[in-house]
């Protein structure tokens, strides 16, 4: 019978230990988290704040006593140290466990630009439940929230906050919103209708301090401005948790690097979800994905491999869909281009609609979108089959919009 | 063995009953932009074929959903929708390769074919069976349908 440790009871942690169940009956699943909630979502955690859904709404799993019907022990405790030799976790209570098989799927944690005042109450981030609690206490109806970063998880939040009815400061430190997922063309298009919606944005302007004055946060900007706060959301930034596998041996670059079978550099030992730096379908090379879709991926296959059914992966694909104020948008793969690759565009500047694709030779590599919510879908499937698009290519560079159509007759094989 | 849409494109006239079917089925509305299958034309109109959900066994959209809002009707082998439960995230859309996924911004949450709890509505009205709701396994639509899955994996 095998022993099997899971590190991380989010989404990759979670699914691994359902599949590892699902294929090996009669191993012991044992799931450690370190926060004292039941397994949830954080991605759900902005839809709580926007009081869509409740607390239990951003639960991974809904079904009474889930994990105890499937026999799966979920612990609550913090990692500290790893020794891979003895096959044991050192836990800060002092405790250990040991394993036949461990996966680390620890995710990541937040990161703060390191200016002064980032210690203050009312200075919080926006990742974990209990920070959820703390922002919804704070940021009542007319409260003054500043939220420092407009990246991917800025821009969710953003949406959260104003659905809050606050009065919103967003603080970009580099000259666009989400600038590491639109272009300059959709990052602008995003800011205008932030705008008209009543969201302050400044961009290009970082903050060099936060004080407390009274009861009010003061952030200082370079330029000299200041600015008075009731709350300020800190999303600038994400790190893998990984801390705990110095002098392992485990390889780490960005994230734990792991190979097709989603198997770190020491023997029964994978890595899964955010902490993991795996193999990217479309270029080849390790990266860290950070997104739903490769952990729930992740989770499942480092499961059956470490169950031993041989299941090789064919590699994420770094893409991401958000909702900033009812204007959705989407980026996929190389949406910035590749060398020697072709391009097209469609931009509706005032019906507030982009759609940009990237082509290497005859395949999709790389797309982005804006006010798109019907088949967005098709450009992962694209992209991922990298069925070569022949006579649509230029049917594409001539209208992006033609993706459905490229995508059937390419994709489906269902029209002769 | 579930029985499936089958989906014959040289039978579709390009009618849009079914569109009108499942719009009225889902939402109580006639309107095609609210249908869960589509029918999508080429050449001006000489070839049309209906695209919706296959079911597929990768149940790409039901692995990705953060908030278990997509599961499996046992008795139709469907992936469904709780729109109670689903947050409107819309992680779903970009992870199903198939594209038949919608996120509708009227109700803020997703959107795909149910399979009508196994009375398919589509299939029902489509006047020259270019869409039937059949044993999968009369009719070669798994081979199509692993073959789709395979260029996916």
């Amino acid at each position: 019978m095998s022993n099997y440790l899971i590190l991380g009871a989010g989404p990759a942690g979670v699914i691994a230990a359902e599949t590892l169940r699902k294929v090996d009956p009669s191993g012991s699943v044992t799931l450690i988290g370190d926060e004292p909630e039941a397994p949830y979502s954080r991605m759900a955690l902005p839809y709580m704040l926007a009081e869509n859904v409740g607390e239990s709404g951003t639960h991974l799993r809904h079904g009474e006593r889930h994990f105890d019907k499937l026999g799966i022990d979920i612990r609550q405790g913090r990692v500290n140290a790893l020794d891979v030799g003895a096959r044991s976790v050192a836990l800060s209570d002092g405790s250990s466990v040991g394993y036949d098989k461990l996966l680390i799927a620890t995710g990541s944690h937040t990161i703060r630009p390191p200016i002064p005042g980032m210690d203050l109450a009312g200075v919080e981030n926006c990742w974990t439940l209990e920070d959820a609690r703390k922002i919804a206490a704070r940021a009542k109806p007319g409260s003054r929230v500043t939220l420092m970063g407009a990246g991917f998880i800025g821009c969710i939040v953003l949406e959260a906050l104003a659905a809050r009815n606050v009065d919103l400061t967003v603080i970009e430190r580099d000259d666009r919103m989400l600038p590491r997922m639109m272009d300059n063309t959709g990052g602008q298009m995003i800011r205008r209708w932030c705008e008209s919606k009543g969201v302050r944005v400044l961009v290009n302007t970082a903050v060099q301090g936060v004080s407390k004055s009274g009861e009010q946060l003061v952030l200082e900007l370079a330029g000299g401005e200041s600015l008075e706060a009731d709350l300020v959301v800190c999303a600038t930034g994400v790190k893998p948790n990984v801390d705990f596998l110095e002098n392992t041996g485990i390889r780490v670059e960005d994230g734990i690097i792991v190979d097709n079978r989603l198997c770190t550099s020491v023997p029964n030992v994978f890595a899964a979800g955010d902490v993991a730096q795996g193999p990217d379908r479309t270029t080849g090379r390790q990266e860290v994905h950070a997104i739903q879709p490769t952990a729930s991926e992740h989770g499942r296959i480092a499961a059956r491999n470490m169950a031993g059914v041989d299941t090789p992966y064919g590699g994420s694909l770094s893409m991401n869909v958000l909702n900033t104020l009812g204007l959705v948008s989407s980026s996929f793969g190389a949406w910035d281009g590749v060398s020697g690759g072709s391009s097209t565009n469609a931009v509706d500047t005032l019906g507030y609609k982009y759609l940009r694709l990237e082509f290497e030779d005859d395949y999709l590599v790389g797309a982005l979108a804006l006010g798109l919510t019907q088949h967005v879908g098709v450009i992962r499937g694209l992209m991922q089959t990298r069925v070569p698009l022949g006579k649509w290519k230029a049917r594409l560079i001539r209208d992006p919009h033609q993706l459905m159509s490229a995508y059937l007759e390419c994709t489906q094989g269902v029209i002769a | 063995m579930h029985k499936a849409l089958v989906i014959d494109p040289d039978k579709c006239t390009s009618c849009l009953q079914c569109e009108m079917a499942c719009s009225f089925e889902h939402e109580g509305v006639f309107n095609p932009a609210k249908s869960r299958i589509k029918i999508f034309e080429f050449e001006h109109g000489k070839r049309s074929i209906p695209y919706t959900c296959t079911q597929c066994a990768e149940a790409w959209c039901m692995h990705a959903c953060p908030v278990e809002a997509i599961t499996v009707n046992l008795s139709t082998g469907a992936k469904e929708v709780n729109p109670d439960v689903c947050v409107g995230c819309k992680v779903c859309t970009i992870a199903c390769p198939f594209g038949t996924v919608n996120y509708e911004s009227d109700s803020g949450k997703v959107a795909k074919c149910d399979l009508c709890g196994g009375d398919p509505q589509c299939a029902e009205v489509c006047p020259t069976d270019a869409i039937t709701y059949v044993e999968a396994d009369w009719t070669g639509y798994d081979k199509m349908r692993d073959s789709a899955v395979r260029a996916h994996s």
